[in-house]
Order: structure tokens, then C-alpha cells, then sequence
């Protein structure tokens, strides 16, 4: 009902706007044509002056509502993202200037230069000088900006700084799959083949390599340490996700096949990013960047930043997968070395144990 | 001796047409507008068809829009339109991405390509290069019929029980291989490729005619640099189409073997959870996909972008009554842009592990294409300065598609710069780059380009007061829209989400995506309103009674009002002179027809 009240009040609506432009065209002829032409001439004159300060207040106004809700108004949460934000600030200063001058320019030229009887066309068709100007000047400030950022752009790519700690992040549809490489810092081999979600199998580990006996494999949550840097072994199970950091303003792409990496150094805890934004339930969020299906916007994972004392203790929580996957693999060592606090203990024994 | 033989072989074409001239004179309903070979008919059948798709494909976008601004509210006659897509009155996950990834292709390549290129290079390259019609009109009646088929098969998945493609347009595998791993890409992507196949084939068709015809039918005396920029620009976006057109579909072969035949070239190691099975296939690449995609997807950017600049040129041009500021330049930027159009493809995969070295190489060549397009804007505004402006609603649409065009262009500065595309990628900082640099944009030079040569085309005018409306409604509601999406961008939020419901960090938008629907939807029935302008007009527009009503040079406005086909009744008119010699000697314009006088002053 109420559709088909709105597409009624639409359709008069249009009508009536129809019959109105019907109308002045009417009009036009009556008054003559060439006396409406020059009146409605002067009304886009108008308009264009008046858009222009209109666009330029709404700029502004757009800004004043928009600017604490973006990531403008936090610090990066990664040391190497300072730079994205460097880089970002130039930019906008840069093409501010060029869309203010620009844009004042055409809209106050369209105004000023609107058809009058008095005025006769200026014949210009080419002038070497100005041209060679307008192309000298957008080419340097252009290879100002590259230089600046292929600086940064190298250093994100480059490799990790020696004691990074890594982490594969794996993504699926619809989820991430994080694995510690332990207390060897070697992740074991994987082959997608072995995977078996109900044999606790999700990254297809080669049971057979035993650097994969200490390896710690979660889900949806990472815990990275703060102020030290995390290197990110990414890859996807399936199709390509997307690793998308924005509070550390990075993101890499998780393609099946081809491992991709990404390194960075937090800055911030979790908690203290919570007193940062004033947002009690602020989280580093993982958002998947590449559309991978119907599920993808629910595609979440989150990043724990934590003092090394806490990830420690975290760690030591956490059970090898090997022992997941095999439990009666577990159950032995224990019982020889008389149950060792916690689970960490557990793996380095089994896998002394298994060295044996 | 080229110019005397092509003068010679043009000859040939006219008593051949003067024989021909006799036929058309019994031409029946089906040869006049259906099959029809003259390129102006062939323009219209472009031009609405494209205009159909564009009301489906911006109807999409108004859905979708309502998912974005009201994620909960529910609409009964969603499920009454939409059926099992809309079950309780709220769009599905399924169904949004497939409205998605349809309004993107169809767009990109139904409306911005065949619309807005197939209209106006058919229309204006015979027009204005003194031809009787294409070098071959079968073919380019093929080429239009072939996109027809192309728009009938993309149509068709919408309905079929997994619905369309809904894996985005750029279609990456595996996604869009694998039909377990979203049931858009079962047949509903079968039909997507076979789809954009067809519209290959007739884009191919129809720019190997429209370069055919640049080189070899102009008239005497028509050189290449007497063309006026809309040639050029046409010429230019032929060539990107022939050269990238291939690549893109031989991307595409690949994926349907990958798909049906059992081969590896973009699959490895994947292990599809909604069937709990490792796939067989290893070794490929998913990444090489992604180069041939972009190879074309590049290109085409500037495929649906150079036509509207070059329409752009000749409109700012004839309604200031001056010359086009920089002729050579323009050209030359044009050229510039053609060339970097094929070697900037890889910045749309900064983020995918390309190799860094090569990724800087790109940032390089993608941020000196700003050169060029720095050039045309400056020189843009140098020839309004100092003219006599008439505010056509043509002329309109080409001031707003300056002010568009530097607004998305900038932008484009930032995210060719790889160390910012690193955060900005995928978010909506692109989409609103992209929908006004490219999209709307190039919107508004398809609508400077249909208001102006209206008059060419039907023979009457559209009303102007309806066109101003729609332009002044359309270029604020285009900045009301997109404008803000910049924030949302810097926010990091990702584009091509259902719901922000549920995150932390981008769910703080939610009056801004109602805002943007609802504007979204008024600018939508401001297309309406054009729509409703085009064919009242064409039955019922004000007559055209003169010969030349916007007093321009060019040669199209020396055919007959309502141009035969064959376009001049007599002789083609020789060139004596480059296409804007606007204000020149106190006169208010000299045909490109007319011969330089002895008194004449150079420019």
C-alpha cells in the first residue's frame, strides 16, 4: 500500500515537474527564444558561482561531521603505518591545494565568462609557455611524492628485522587460522592435502616433520607482543582473502598457493588502544579486504596486542596441535616426567621425547 | 598521394552509394531499425540499449543501497520483487553480492563501454571525418547485435535458481571457479563468461571498424590533425580496446578450462570446507589471473573515459566560442594516457604479494599518467577562460565532468602510491575514486555528448529546463554521494560488505549509509526525468530548423537536419581547415568547410 502511495506521489511528482518544463519551453517561444536562452543563461551562472561556494562550505561541513569518525583522529598502531600516515598528509596537502585552485578556477571562469554581448571570445589556441609550465610543475611534485613513497613502500616489503616473531595467519571461508611456530621457531611443513578439520588437522601439517609437534595453532584470535616485530606468513585455503590491518594501516592479500608475507611492529597494547580511543570495546580487527564469498563481511578476526609477560602466559596455555591430534601422544611424556606445570612443558618434552 | 588515393577510393564509396541510395528509399521496418547497417541507427541501438542497462544496473544500486542504509529494516515488497532473494523483506547475503557484481559489470562494460563508446563512435566518426558510413557496416551492425546477445545471455543468470555471478566484477578465481565455493559461480558464472565473450566479440567488431574508418575514410583534406578531439579521443579508445580486449578473454578462456576441463592454471592447493575435500588441482596461479584481468581492466578504465574527454573537448570548445586550448597537447595527452593505460595494470595488485621491485615500477608509470591528465584539465580551463559560455545542458554536463574528473582524479594520486594503496585498498576510499572518476564522470560525458548531439540524432531538441535539472540535481547528488565515502575509506572500512553490524571499527557509519541511500535514490529519479526527456523528445521535442544550430565548425552540422543514410545528399564536403577556429578574425566561427582566405591570420 504505502508503495504504491509512494510510487503514485513519484510519478505525479514527475509529472508535474514534466509539465512545468513543458510550459517555460512554451513560454521561451512566446518571448522569444534567443530572450530565454540569454535569461536561463544567467540562472547557470548563477548556479555555477553559487555550487561553488556551496561545495566548497560543504567540503568543510563534511569534514567537521566525518573527521572523528575516520582513522585520522587515531595514532597508527604500528611503527611502520607512521609512515602511511606521513605519506597520506602530504598527499592531501598536495592534491588539497591542486582541487581547491582547480575547481575554484572552473566554476569562477564558468561564472565570469558566461555569455555577454559585450564580450568577445579571446582567440588563444596555444601558448608553449604555459603548457611547458603545466607539465613541468605536476612532474615534479609527482616524483616527490614517488620518491617519498617508494622509501616507505620498500621498507614495508623489505624483509623483517632479525627477532621477529612469526605467525602464519591462514585465511578460510569465513575465518582466520593462526599458527605459532613454538618453542624450535620453525614452522613444520603443511600440505593442503593432509587437511582434516575433524582429525584437528585445519592447516594440513606433515605429521611426519617434527617441527610440527610444538607448533600452536588458534583460531579468530592472534596475540602479538607490543613494541616487537611480527612478521605474518599469509596464505588462504581456499580462495584469496585479504589480511586487512587498518589501525596499523597495512593489509596483504592471502592467496592460495603462493605465500605472501607482511611484517610490522605494534605499538600499542590492546588496552592501551582502548584508553587511546576512549572505546571500551575497541579491538584490532582483522577484516578480510578480498570479496570471498557470501560470508565475506562477516569475515572477522581479531588481534590481541600484549605485554611479552602476558603473551607468555598465553603461550603457555596453549596446546601443540600435534597433541590435539594425537592425545595418547601427550599422555606419555607426562606421565614419565610427573606432569610439569602447564602445557608449554608438555610440548618441549614430547618432542625431547620424541628426539630420543 | 595517400590523401589522392583515399580521394579516390572515396569516390568509389559515393557512386556506390548513389546507387544504394535507391534501395534505402524502400527500406523496410527491419532493415531501417533492426538490422540496420547506417551507423547512426547502429549509434541509437547502442545508446538505448545502453541506456536500458544503465536503469537495470543503477536499479540494482538503489537495492543494494537499501541493504547499506537500513541493514535492518525489513520490506515486504523486496521479497514480492526479489522472491527467495528477499525472504522476510531483507535483501539475502547472496542477493547483495550478486546485485554487486551485476551493477559492476554491467556498468563497466554494458553502459560505459557499448553506451557510451558504441554510441558516439558510431555516431560522430563518420559524421565527423566526412564519411558515408563505417568501413564495414555489416560488421558494425554485427558488433551491435552481438552485444545484444551478450546483454540477453547476462540478463538471463539473473534468473536462474543459483543466481548470478556474485563474486565481484573483476571475477577473480578461485572464487569465481569454483562453484563450491559460492553458488553464484556455478552456472550463473557460466553465463557471466559466455556473456562477456559475446561483448568481446562485438567490441573487437566495432573498434577494428571505427580505426578502419579513422585511417582510410576521411574526407579530402581531412587530415589527422584537422580531426577534432572527439575523433581522436575515439581513435585512441579503439585501439586500447583492440589491443587489451583479447588479453582479457583469453583470461578468460583459461578460467573456463579451469573450471570445466580439469586444468590448473589459476588453482592450487585449495581445500573447499563446504565439501570438506582437498581439490586436485596444484601448481597454478591465481595471481596470473589477476594480470590478464587488469591488462584489459586497465585500459578500460580509459576505454570508457577517453570518448568523454574527447566529447568534453569539442563541447567546452563550441559553447565558449573559443578554440580547444592546445590542440597538439590535448592530442598528445591522449596518446600518453593510451600508452601508460597498458603499462600501469599491476597497481591494482599492489597488496597481492606482487614482487616489490616490479610494484614500484608501477607506482612509477601510474602517477606519471597524472602528467597527461594535469595537462588536459589546465588546458580545459584555459579554454573556458576568457569565452563567451553558453550554458547548453550539454555544455553543463561537460563543466561537471571538469570538476568530477579532477576531483576522482586526485584521489588517484593516493592510491597509486603504493605505500598509501597499503591502507586504502579495497575500502571505500576506491569506490568513491573510481565511481566519480570513472563512473560518474564518464556519465556526464555520455550526457554532454546525448544533449548535444540530440539534435543530430532525432532531429529535435530535449527540453532544456528538464535538462538543467537533471544536471544540476545530478552533479550535487553524485558529490552528496561519493564525497563522504572518502571518510568511510579513511575509516579502513572495506567495500563489498553486507553488514557493518557487527564490527567495531566501521559500524560508527551507519546514519552516513542512510544518508547516501537516500540520496542515491533521489538521483536515481532525477535519471527518470532524463529518461522521460529522450523519448518524449524524440516524438515530440522541439524541431530543429537550422542546419547548425550551435554555430560550430565541425562537418556534422553540414548534413541535412535529418541526415539520409549515406549522410551528405550531394558530394562529401572537403576540409580546408582544423575543427575550431571559434572568435578567429572577429568571426564567430568558420567551417571546417570553408577554404583559408588570403587575409587570414595564423593561430
Amino acid at each position: 500500500m504505502t508503495v504504491a502511495l509512494s510510487v503514485a506521489i513519484l510519478a505525479l511528482f514527475f509529472l508535474v515537474i514534466f509539465q512545468i518544463a513543458k510550459a517555460s519551453e512554451y513560454v521561451a517561444i512566446l518571448k522569444g527564444e534567443e530572450v530565454s536562452r540569454k535569461q536561463s543563461n544567467k540562472i547557470n551562472g548563477f548556479l555555477m558561482i553559487a555550487f561553488l561556494v556551496l561545495g566548497l562550505v560543504g567540503v568543510w561541513y563534511c569534514n567537521e561531521l566525518l573527521y572523528d569518525k575516520t582513522l585520522l583522529v587515531q595514532p597508527s598502531a604500528s611503527v611502520e603505518g607512521e609512515r602511511v600516515d606521513e605519506m597520506l598528509w602530504i598527499t592531501l596537502a598536495v592534491t588539497g591545494i591542486v582541487f581547491i585552485i582547480t575547481q575554484i578556477l572552473l566554476f569562477w571562469f564558468a561564472y565570469k565568462y558566461q555569455e555577454s554581448e559585450n564580450r568577445k571570445p579571446y582567440f588563444f589556441a596555444h601558448s608553449t609557455k604555459l603548457e611547458a609550465i603545466w607539465t613541468a610543475i605536476p612532474a615534479v611534485a609527482l616524483t616527490v611524492l614517488v620518491v617519498m613513497g617508494l622509501r616507505s613502500w620498500f621498507l614495508f616489503t623489505g624483509d623483517a628485522p632479525k627477532g621477529a616473531m612469526e605467525v602464519e595467519v591462514v585465511g578460510k571461508q569465513f575465518g582466520w587460522i593462526f599458527r605459532y611456530p613454538g618453542q624450535d621457531g620453525i614452522m613444520g611443513k603443511k600440505y593442503f592435502k593432509n587437511i582434516d578439520e575433524a582429525k584437528s588437522n585445519p592447516l594440513g601439517q606433515i605429521w611426519e616433520d617434527e617441527a610440527n609437534y610444538d607448533d600452536v595453532v588458534t583460531t579468530q584470535t592472534m596475540y602479538v607482543v607490543k613494541g616487537k616485530p611480527v612478521k605474518m606468513i599469509i596464505g588462504s585455503r581456499d580462495v584469496i582473502h585479504d589480511v586487512g590491518l587498518s589501525h596499523f594501516r597495512l593489509k596483504m592479500d592471502a592467496v592460495p598457493g603462493t605465500p605472501t608475507t607482511l611484517w610490522f611492529t605494534p605499538k600499542y597494547t590492546t588496552a592501551e588502544m582502548k584508553e587511546i580511543t576512549k572505546n571500551p570495546n575497541f579491538q584490532y580487527e582483522i577484516s578480510c579486504d578480498q570479496m570471498c564469498g557470501n560470508g565475506h563481511y562477516s569475515m572477522k578476526g581479531v588481534i590481541e596486542v600484549v605485554s611479552q609477560a602476558e603473551y607468555d602466559a598465553w603461550m603457555a596455555k596453549q596446546t601443540p596441535n600435534y597433541l590435539l591430534a594425537f592425545p595418547e601422544k601427550a599422555a606419555q611424556p607426562v606421565a614419565d616426567k610427573e606432569a610439569e606445570k602447564g602445557t608449554t612443558a608438555q610440548a618441549t618434552s614430547t618432542k625431547n621425547s620424541s628426539k630420543m | 598521394m595517400a590523401n589522392e588515393a583515399v580521394l579516390h577510393a572515396h569516390s568509389g564509396v559515393e557512386t556506390h552509394h548513389d546507387h544504394g541510395h535507391e534501395h534505402h528509399h524502400h527500406e523496410t521496418f527491419i532493415t531501417k531499425y533492426i538490422f540496420s547497417q547506417d551507423h547512426k541507427m547502429i549509434a541509437k541501438q547502442f545508446l538505448i540499449t545502453g541506456m536500458v542497462w544503465a536503469v537495470i544496473g543503477g536499479l540494482m544500486s538503489v537495492l543494494f543501497r537499501f541493504q547499506l542504509g537500513y541493514p535492518d529494516a525489513t520490506y515486504p515488497w523486496l521479497e514480492d520483487i526479489l522472491g527467495k532473494w528477499a525472504k522476510g523483506g531483507r535483501i539475502s547475503a547472496e542477493a547483495y553480492y550478486a546485485l554487486v557484481t551485476t551493477h559492476g559489470t554491467v556498468l563497466v562494460f554494458f553502459v560505459l563501454t557499448a553506451g557510451l563508446s558504441g554510441t558516439f563512435a558510431n555516431f560522430l566518426i563518420p559524421l565527423q571525418v566526412g564519411a558515408r558510413d563505417m568501413a564495414s557496416p555489416f560488421m558494425n551492425m554485427l558488433s551491435y547485435w552481438f552485444f545484444f546477445t551478450a546483454s540477453i545471455v547476462m540478463l538471463s543468470s539473473i534468473f536462474v535458481e543459483t543466481g548470478p555471478f556474485s563474486g565481484g566484477w573483476t571475477a577473480y578465481p578461485p572464487l569465481s571457479a569454483l562453484g563450491d565455493a559460492s553458488p553464484g559461480s556455478k552456472i550463473g558464472m557460466d553465463l557471466w563468461l559466455v556473456s562477456m565473450a559475446l561483448f568481446v566479440v562485438s567490441s573487437l567488431l566495432g573498434g577494428l571498424n571505427y580505426i578502419a574508418t579513422i585511417l582510410n575514410m576521411r574526407t579530402k583534406g581531412m587530415s589527422m590533425t584537422r580531426m577534432p578531439l572527439t575523433i581522436w579521443a575515439l581513435f585512441f579508445t579503439a585501439v586500447l580496446g583492440v589491443l587489451s580486449f583479447p588479453v582479457l578473454f583469453s583470461g578468460f578462456i583459461l578460467l573456463i578450462f579451469d573450471r570445466h576441463f580439469g586444468t590448473s592454471f589459476y588453482l592450487s592447493d585449495i581445500f573447499l570446507a563446504s565439501t570438506n575435500t582437498a581439490l586436485p588441482n596444484e601448481g597454478g596461479s591465481a595471481i596470473l589471473y589477476q594480470h590478464l584481468f587488469w591488462f584489459l581492466g586497465h585500459p578500460e578504465v580509459y576505454i570508457i573515459l577517453l570518448p568523454a574527454m574527447g566529447m568534453v573537448s569539442e563541447i567546452l570548445s563550441v559553447n565558449s566560442r573559443k578554440p580547444i586550448f592546445g590542440y597538439i597537447a590535448m592530442v598528445g595527452s591522449l596518446f600518453a594516457i593510451a600508452i601508460l593505460a597498458f603499462l600501469v595494470w599491476a597497481h591494482h595488485m599492489f597488496v597481492t604479494g606482487l614482487n616489490p621491485f616490479l610494484g614500484s615500477i608501477f607506482v612509477l608509470l601510474t602517477l606519471l599518467i597524472a602528467v597527461p591528465s594535469a595537462i588536459k584539465v589546465f588546458n580545459w580551463l584555459t579554454t573556458i577562460w576568457r569565452g563567451n559560455i553558453r550554458f547548453t545542458p550539454g555544455m553543463l554536463f561537460a563543466i561537471g565532468f571538469v570538476s568530477l574528473f579532477i576531483s576522482g582524479g586526485l584521489t588517484g594520486i593516493w592510491l597509486g602510491n603504493s605505500a598509501l594503496d597499503i591502507h586504502l585498498h579495497d575500502t571505500y576510499f576506491v569506490i568513491a575514486h573510481f565511481h566519480i572518476v570513472m563512473g560518474v564522470a564518464s556519465m556526464f560525458g555520455m550526457f554532454a555528448g546525448v544533449y548535444h548531439w540530440y539534435p543530430k540524432m532525432y532531429g529535435r531538441y530535449l527540453n532544456n529546463t528538464l535538462g538543467y535539472i537533471h544536471f544540476w540535481v545530478t552533479l550535487a547528488g553524485a558529490y552528496l554521494i561519493f564525497w563522504p565515502m572518502h571518510y568511510e575509506g579513511l575509516a579502513g572500512m572495506p567495500r563489498r560488505y553486507y553488514d557493518y553490524s557487527i564490527w567495531e571499527s566501521f559500524k560508527q557509519f551507519g546514519e552516513l549509509n542512510k544518508f547516501i541511500s537516500t540520496v542515491a535514490m533521489i538521483v536515481f529519479a532525477a535519471q527518470i526525468l532524463f529518461l522521460i526527456n529522450f523519448f518524449y523528445s524524440i516524438w515530440k521535442g522541439r524541431k530543429v530548423k537550422e542546419q547548425n544550430p550551435y554555430n560550430a565548425s565541425t562537418l556534422e552540422w553540414t548534413t541535412p537536419i535529418n541526415p539520409g543514410h549515406g549522410n551528405w545528399p550531394g558530394e562529401i564536403p572537403e576540409v580546408h581547415r582544423w575543427a575550431y577556429d571559434y572568435g578567429k578574425d572577429g568571426r564567430e566561427f568558420i567551417s571546417q568547410t570553408e577554404p583559408v582566405g588570403a587575409n587570414e591570420s595564423k593561430h
